[in-house]
């Protein structure tokens, strides 16, 4: 049942996100992004992580994508402005056949699967999820947190004073 | 031996089936009469009578707005991108109506030796005695809240025209601003439950009303309420849709169905931010006397009541003002509440 579902969901997520690449229109693949970002979402959901499943689609599909969309729609992207050089085209194809050797090993290296370390899936139902996140997000990386944020404050200002440069 | 699905016994998916239609119809219902409760309700704040002529006192109204919408023709503008443009209603509706799963509605109930609670997404562990639901629902409604902006961007975008592109845009802006003080103002209410489980925060303002989280947080109430009011565009923040500007913003290219399923979510919308809004400040189905989900009901009517006065009483914000309101106003309270909120939980404790 569970590998039903699960094999819905990723024909779903792999179709949408061919769309994505193939869709003429802008705004066709961004929605199509959209789509992939939910059932990513989905996923997680069966993985016992609502927290990421829900922040997957607050962060990326309710806000980042909104961004997206409004600057295509701002910038009024033309179906035929988008030309592929063959430049273009030869550094995508090696990318992708990189990243799809990469995939390849490392899922026939066979160490990457299994759960390893103290937590495991009924402490995570147990204790919950969001609880776990915050406590490790507080104490164990506490430098990486405020590093982030400090970094995020940095943009934030840049951003201000860029817009505002003309004043 | 009963048989269990996915490990859960039979009866809870048919409780599922069952509050799902419970709950869409409740939604209907209100959308229905909502839109007719407004004109008569603004009616009458003006010396007016509203619809008088459809049934008694203009009852029949919805019925017949509903169906002069279906028989009327289906115009899609010929430079519209078609896809966008059909999908557009539908995604504005759906956010509106899936935000209900994680709203719990009434006390649990035991039908037949089960005990179902009255949360579409949430069930009842018979060994663990007690209710399960999504332990994230607050975010959830935030995430959903998020997407109800594509519905109208792409509706601008796709229509083709200059009316709707400004009205789309408009909205978009308007959402994204206030979503970030609307999330901030809950913020203080997860500091005083320690949860984020919509359940956890009904029980922790039960037995009186001195236990809601009004009155602990009554400027993040107030603050979330008029932000809500903002993210779903109704006056006095209407600006995608302001008639004197925009002909009627986002909208302006639709006909027929899709104009009646823009007008649904709309008010929709002001269902679920009512619903929510009870649930996180005002004791969600928590009352004296009378049962949970009458209370409900009742305050997110009053809710919805709140809303339509408010329509009569104030004129259209400035786009400017909307945005200073947004960012200058209400972001730097909803931080302070939160710094002030902490500060006071842990003197307290």
């Amino acid at each position: 049942m569970e590998s039903i579902f699960f094999l819905i969901v990723a024909a779903v997520a792999v179709l949408s996100s061919i769309l994505v690449v193939t869709c003429k229109n802008p705004i066709n693949s961004a929605l199509s992004l959209v789509m992939t970002f939910f059932c990513l979402a989905t996923l997680y959901v069966t993985l016992d992580a609502p927290f990421m499943a829900v922040t997957q689609v607050m962060v990326y599909a309710g806000a980042i994508m909104v961004l997206i969309v409004f600057v295509i729609m701002l910038l009024n992207i033309r179906v035929e402005a988008v030309k592929r050089g063959s430049h273009a085209v030869f550094a995508g194809g090696a990318i992708g056949l990189f990243l799809l050797f990469q995939t390849v090993w490392f899922l026939g290296r066979g160490t990457l699967s299994g759960a390893t370390g103290t937590m495991d899936r009924a402490q995570v139902v147990k204790v919950g999820h969001i609880e776990l996140i915050g406590k490790a997000l507080f104490t164990d990386f506490l430098l990486p947190f405020e590093i982030t944020s400090i970094l995020l404050l940095a943009a934030i200002v840049g951003a201000v004073i860029l817009a505002k440069r003309k004043i | 031996m009963e048989t269990l699905i996915l490990g859960l016994p039979v009866a809870y998916y048919i409780a599922m089936v069952a509050k799902v239609l419970v709950a869409f119809v409740f939604v209907l219902l209100t959308v229905a009469y909502a839109t007719y409760a407004e004109r008569k309700i603004i009616g009458h704040m003006q010396v007016r009578l509203g619809p008088m002529r459809t049934g008694w006192h203009g009852l029949l109204q919805p019925i017949a707005d509903g169906v002069k919408l279906f028989f009327k023709e289906e115009i899609i503008p010929s430079e519209a991108s078609k896809f966008a443009f059909l999908v557009a209603p539908l995604v504005a509706l759906i956010p509106a109506f899936i935000s209900f799963a994680v709203i719990p509605f009434g006390a649990p109930v035991s039908i037949g030796g089960y005990t179902v609670p009255m949360q579409i997404a949430a069930y009842y562990d018979q060994a663990g005695q007690q209710i399960f639901d999504i332990n994230v629902g607050v975010l959830y409604i935030l995430a959903m809240a998020g997407l109800g902006v594509y519905g109208i961007v792409l509706a601008g975008w796709s229509s083709n025209s200059k009316y709707s592109l400004l009205g789309g845009l408009r909205s978009a802006a308007q959402m994204v601003s206030y979503e970030l003080a609307a999330g901030l103002a809950i913020v203080s209410v997860f500091m005083l439950s320690e949860s984020l489980s919509l359940h956890k925060i009904v029980a922790d303002q039960a037995g009186g009303i001195w236990n809601w989280y009004a009155f602990k947080q009554p400027l993040a109430c107030v603050i979330f309420f008029i932000c809500s009011i903002a993210e779903i565009n109704r006056t006095p923040f209407d600006l995608p849709e302001a008639e004197t500007e925009l002909v009627s913003g986002f909208c302006t290219e639709y006909s027929s169905m899709k104009y009646a399923m823009f007008f649904m979510a709309e008010y929709a919308n002001m269902v679920t931010v009512c619903a929510v809004t009870t649930t996180l400040f005002l004791g969600g189905w928590h009352g004296p006397f009378l049962p949970g989900w009458m209370w409900f009901i009742a305050k997110v009517y009053a809710l919805i009541f709140l809303c339509m006065w408010i329509r009569a009483t104030y004129p259209r914000y400035r786009y400017d003002q909307l945005m200073r309101l947004g960012w200058k106003v209400f972001l730097p309270l909803t931080l302070l509440n939160v710094v002030a909120t902490g500060i006071v939980a842990t003197l307290v404790k």
